[in-house]
This record gives structure tokens, sequence and C-alpha cells, in this order.
């Protein structure tokens, strides 16, 4: 690597949003894309990817654009696709039902864990989330509805709004696609609100934006409450592409997934843990295979990235685009 | 509830009393600053001038005594309740928001009074109205030219003036800066210098300033405090000459 002499590298939130116009020219093209692509992929894996990346995004909304590291998101993903799993197959309702309750259910939850753990700071955050999520994790594995072991099997794809017919992968990959493209949006638009605004300052300088009058702890707690529900609707619609809901889905594991998946990607970036989604699902896919030892290479990704790019794949390259583009306005 | 306004104090703290597991920072205390008065703490490091600031403006609990704001008893008011009551502070170590830009830095603070800070779905440029008043406000701390810096880039002495921009955007009746002039060069402290005088009217000033020419320059009042003690309190001339003041900044090896 060739570096200047005279210049430091650019700080990690040299993130300077890319122009509007350029980043909406690129998510045409991303949908365009996505829209051919179960004609060259296997759809359920492309599925399994948009349900972690959506899954991934909401994480970040928490730990890249409000500084709050939380490791008990599986509660959110795995409870919501409990509840939708046990709406649709149990109580028999549609699958939009399903998905709006299990949304719902984690919004709830989030409340509740925002409110025992937004006073805490730092890593005390983190593990008072853990705690809440091993709790609930143990809840799972006693309450009968969630048919223990077993998990909650065969969950029907019966239409959607009793119109569409998703029992053929290739329609719901439609329906997940326009999922994911919904959610996305509404956390892009989220980063890009007044509301972001504050959240960013409160990440930047919490002291600093309690001194201008900002309540940073309810500022905290309505990023915790967006980020669980839209975790929730990550779960509720893998709950559709796989009609299963199991204890994989709330254990530990899959918040640590969620975190690695965020890093590996780039935090505080808008595409980073999209990207990171796709690559860590992608090598699960390939390597599963090996059983155990998928673990042991995540493990070994985790670190590389974390030491080699500490930003982040996408995080690194908005950093050296935007340190050539400052090195060719200033000469 | 009303607020008295006329009282001839705004802020008025009695007894204040500040533990750390038994070892007291600031040991009762009464402090009374008069409206629209450039007020100065000063003291040697260590004294509490810091801890006294985070009690006013309840950052820290105080173990014992009270404040009041305007006559209102705010000992028991969260920190961001008391800034929304119109007494804001800095930091002694510069407090911007280092990765937003500098018009954004000023654009949090124009946009707390608009209420619409917990709208998730509104578009960013909702906020675009704020730009004229951030821009204005950059000016007149010279800071135009870096709008669209991130605050990180900016040096030392730039980011104080960026965080005095930044306070000034809510317009406070009473502001508390904490070494404003600190890390400055001798041109930035008399651009800073000018820039509380110019703005102290129809405002009250409480400043923790090391600089004993900006002190004598800019106040009024001056209050000494030694240990977590208060040693004196009057005009320049008379604390300056008093032996325990002396001795206070001597004995630690004296004032920067
Ligand atoms: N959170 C804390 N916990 C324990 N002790 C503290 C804490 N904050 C301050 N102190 C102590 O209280 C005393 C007063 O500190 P303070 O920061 O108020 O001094 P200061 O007058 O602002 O000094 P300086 O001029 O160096 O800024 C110091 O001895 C300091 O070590
Ligand atoms: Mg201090």
């Amino acid at each position: 690597m060739s570096t200047s002499p005279t210049t430091a590298a650019p700080p990690a939130a040299t993130v300077r949003t890319p122009r509007t116009g350029m980043l909406a020219l690129f998510g045409i093209a991303a949908v365009a894309v996505m829209l051919v692509a179960p004609f060259g992929v296997y759809p359920v894996f492309l599925m399994k990817v948009m349900c972690f990346a959506l899954f991934a995004c909401a994480f970040n909304l928490l730990l890249g654009y409000t500084g709050l590291l939380s490791f008990g998101h599986a509660m959110f993903f795995g409870g919501a696709a409990y509840i939708c799993a046990h709406t649709i197959k149990v109580l028999g309702f549609s699958p939009e039902i399903g998905i709006l309750a299990g949304v719902a259910f984690a919004a709830f939850l989030g409340l509740l864990a925002g409110l025992l753990a937004i006073r805490r700071q730092g890593i005390y955050f983190a593990m008072v989330t853990l705690a809440l999520a091993q709790m609930f994790f143990f809840f799972c594995l006693q309450a009968p509805f969630t048919g223990g072991e077993d998990g909650l099997q065969g969950v029907p794809r019966r239409p959607l709004f009793g119109l569409i017919d998703i029992s053929k992968d290739i329609n719901l990959y439609y329906v997940v696609l326009a999922i994911f493209v919904f959610g996305f949006l509404v956390i892009y638009r989220t980063i890009h609100s007044p509301f972001g605004h504050v959240l960013k300052a409160i990440r930047e300088n919490e002291p600093r934006a309690i001194s201008l009058g900002y309540r940073a702890n309810q500022y905290k707690l309505l990023a915790f409450v967006l980020s669980a529900a839209l975790t929730g609707l990550a779960g509720s619609t893998k709950v559709l592409v796989f009609q299963l809901a199991s204890l994989t889905d709330v254990a530990w594991q899959m918040s640590g997934e969620v975190v690695l998946m965020t890093l590996v990607g780039g935090m505080g970036t808008i595409l980073g843990p999209i990207v990171g989604a796709a690559i860590i699902v992608t090598m699960q896919n390939y390597l599963a295979g090996l059983g155990e030892w998928v673990l042991v290479i995540q493990g070994v990704i985790f670190v590389a990235a974390v030491s080699l790019f500490r930003r982040g794949i996408v995080g690194e390259i908005i950093a050296i685009v935007s340190y050539y583009r400052s090195g060719k306005q200033q000469p | 509830m009303d607020t008295v306004s006329d009282v001839p104090y705004i802020v008025e703290a009695t007894g204040l009393t500040k533990e750390f597991k038994g070892f007291a920072a600031v040991k009762n205390v009464d402090l009374r600053i008069r409206r629209n008065t450039i007020h100065a703490l000063i003291g040697p490091n260590g004294a509490g001038k810091t801890t006294c600031f985070n009690l006013i403006t309840k950052f820290l609990e105080p173990t014992r005594g009270t404040i009041r704001l305007n006559g209102r008893d705010i000992t028991r008011t969260p920190p961001a309740d008391v800034a929304r009551l119109g007494m804001v502070r800095s930091f002694q170590i510069s407090a911007t928001f280092p990765h937003l830009t500098v018009v954004d830095n000023v654009r949090i603070a124009l946009q707390r009074p608009m209420g619409n800070s917990f709208h998730f779905w509104k578009s960013e440029s909702s906020l675009d109205s704020l730009n004229e008043r951030a821009m204005a406000l950059l000016a007149d701390v010279d800071l135009t030219t870096y709008a669209d810096h991130l605050a990180v880039e900016l040096p030392y002495g730039r980011k104080r003036a960026l965080e005095i921009a930044t306070t000034l955007a809510l317009d406070p009746e009473m502001l508390l800066l904490d070494e404003p002039t600190s890390g400055m060069g001798r041109e930035d402290i008399a651009r800073t210098a000018d820039l509380i005088r110019r703005v102290s009217k129809n405002r009250t000033i409480l400043m923790v300033e090391h600089n004993l020419s900006v002190v004598a320059d800019l106040s009024d009042t001056i209050t000494v405090l030694a240990r977590g003690e208060i040693l004196t309190e009057g005009p320049y001339a008379e604390v300056s000459k008093n032996p325990q003041v002396i001795e206070a900044y001597m004995g630690t090896g004296g004032a920067h």
C-alpha cells in the first residue's frame, strides 16, 4: 500500500454520504439485477441473503448510526419468527398478518429491552442485551408454543393477501425482494431524517447533545425500537422462506452472526451490512459440508476482517475513494 | 410554572457540595450570578471549577445544596431540560460532533426547537430552512470557509469557535464557558474574547478561564475557588490584590 508521507489516513467516518443521485441510480441498477437474479441463482439462497441483509441493516441502524452495540438482537429476530410462525400455522392467519404480528411483537420486546438497557453505556449495554436475550432463549426453550427443540415446522405458505400464490419459490422471491427494499428504504430514510441527524450527533458526542437540550435516552430508545421492529420484519420473512421457526433463530450465535456481518461489511455504512450478510451467508452455504469448521472459519474471517479492514469492506472502499477524490481536489 | 424573571440573580446555588467517594471536590459553595453580567470562576487546577459547572448544569447530581435558575428550583432537573430552560454550557475539552460537517454541527442546535427531532419518516431536506441561520452563525465566528469540512478536520482554535457558534445557535439566556480560550494562540484568544464580549449583550455568562488578562478584561465579577471552596469574590482589582488568592495560585504552581 502506498501512503502519502504528508497526510494521515482519512478518519473512519470521512464516510461522507455519496451523492443522492448516484446512490439512487445505483439502487435502481441493484434492484434491476435482483429482479433477474433468481433465473441464474437459486432463489431460496437469495431470499436467505436478503433476510439476513435486512437483519444486518436493522442492526447497523443501532450500531453504526446510534453507537449502541446490542448483543441480543436474536431475541427480536427469533421472537418475531416464533410469533409469525405461530400466527400462521397454529392460529391459521394469512402471511401478511403473521408478518405484522411478528413485527409488532419485536417492537414491543424492543421497547421492554430498550427501557432496561438504554441507561447503560458501552459494554454494559451489550451485557444487558445479551442477558435479556439469554433469558428470552430459555423462555423459548421451555414455553410449549415454540415446539421446543423441534421448533415450528411446516409453516404453510398461504396466498399473500389471499391473492398472491407464494407457494412457488420464484413468486415468494419477489415478495421477499419487495419486503427487503421496503425495509431498506425505511432504514435509509431514518438515517437521513431529522431524527437520524440527532442520532448521529448523540453517537458522536452524547454529553454535547444533552447540553444542547436533547434527551439522549429517548432518541436511543426510539432507535432501539425501530431496529428491533425491522429485525422482526427480517425474522418473520425468514419464516415464510424456510417455513420454520426454531431455537437457532433466538440463540446467542444468531446475535453474534449479525455483529459479524455488520463489521465485515462495514458498520455505519449504508451498504456494508448487505455485503457482509451476502458474504457470510454464501460462506455458510458453500462450507455447509464442513460442519463445525464453519464456525472456526467464520472466526478467522472475523479476526482477519477486524484487523485488516477496520472499517469493513464497504468502509474501506469508501475511505479509499474519498481519499483519492480529496487528493485530486487539493493538489 | 411562573418564573420570576425580575430577580437580580439568574443563577443561585446554595450550599453546593459534591463528594466523590468521600473526597469533596466542591464544598459548600454559594454562587450567585447576576443577570446580564460576565462572571468568571477562577482557581488553580483541581479547584473544582469544572465540577461546579457540572453541578449547575446538572451533569452531576449535587451531594448537597440547591440550584435555582430564574428563581426556579432545578436541583432535580435532568441536564437536557436545564438546557431547554435557557442555560447552555460548553465543555473544557472541545466538544464538537467530530464527524459531522461544521454547518451540521450548528444545525443540530438549531434543529432542536423545531420539534421535528423524532420524525424519522421525514426527509432531511426539511432541515434546509435552517441553512441560512446556520451560515450566519458561522460567519459570526469566521468559519464560513470551513462550512463543509468535518469538524474533526478543524484546527483546535477553530473547533472552539465552532463550539461557541453551536451554543449560540440556541440563543441561550445563560451561557457557561469552560476555558473558552485554552489551547488557543494569541490571535484566536483576542478573537474569542471579542466574541464573548459581543455575545454578552442581553446574556449572562459564567466562564472558567485561566488566562487572567482575558478575565481582567471581560468579567464584572470574579469568584476564586480553591480546594473546592470559595476563597473570595469581587471585581478583578479587588480579587487580584487578595493575599490568599496570590498564595493559592503560587502554592500550586500558578495559573496558566
Ligand atoms: N468524576 C470524578 N470522580 C472523582 N474525582 C473527580 C471527578 N471529577 C473531578 N474529580 C476531582 O475533583 C477535583 C476538582 O476537579 P475539577 O475538574 O472540578 O477541577 P478544575 O478546577 O476544573 O481543574 P482544571 O483547572 O484542571 O480544569 C479534582 O481533584 C478532580 O480529580
Ligand atoms: Mg476544569
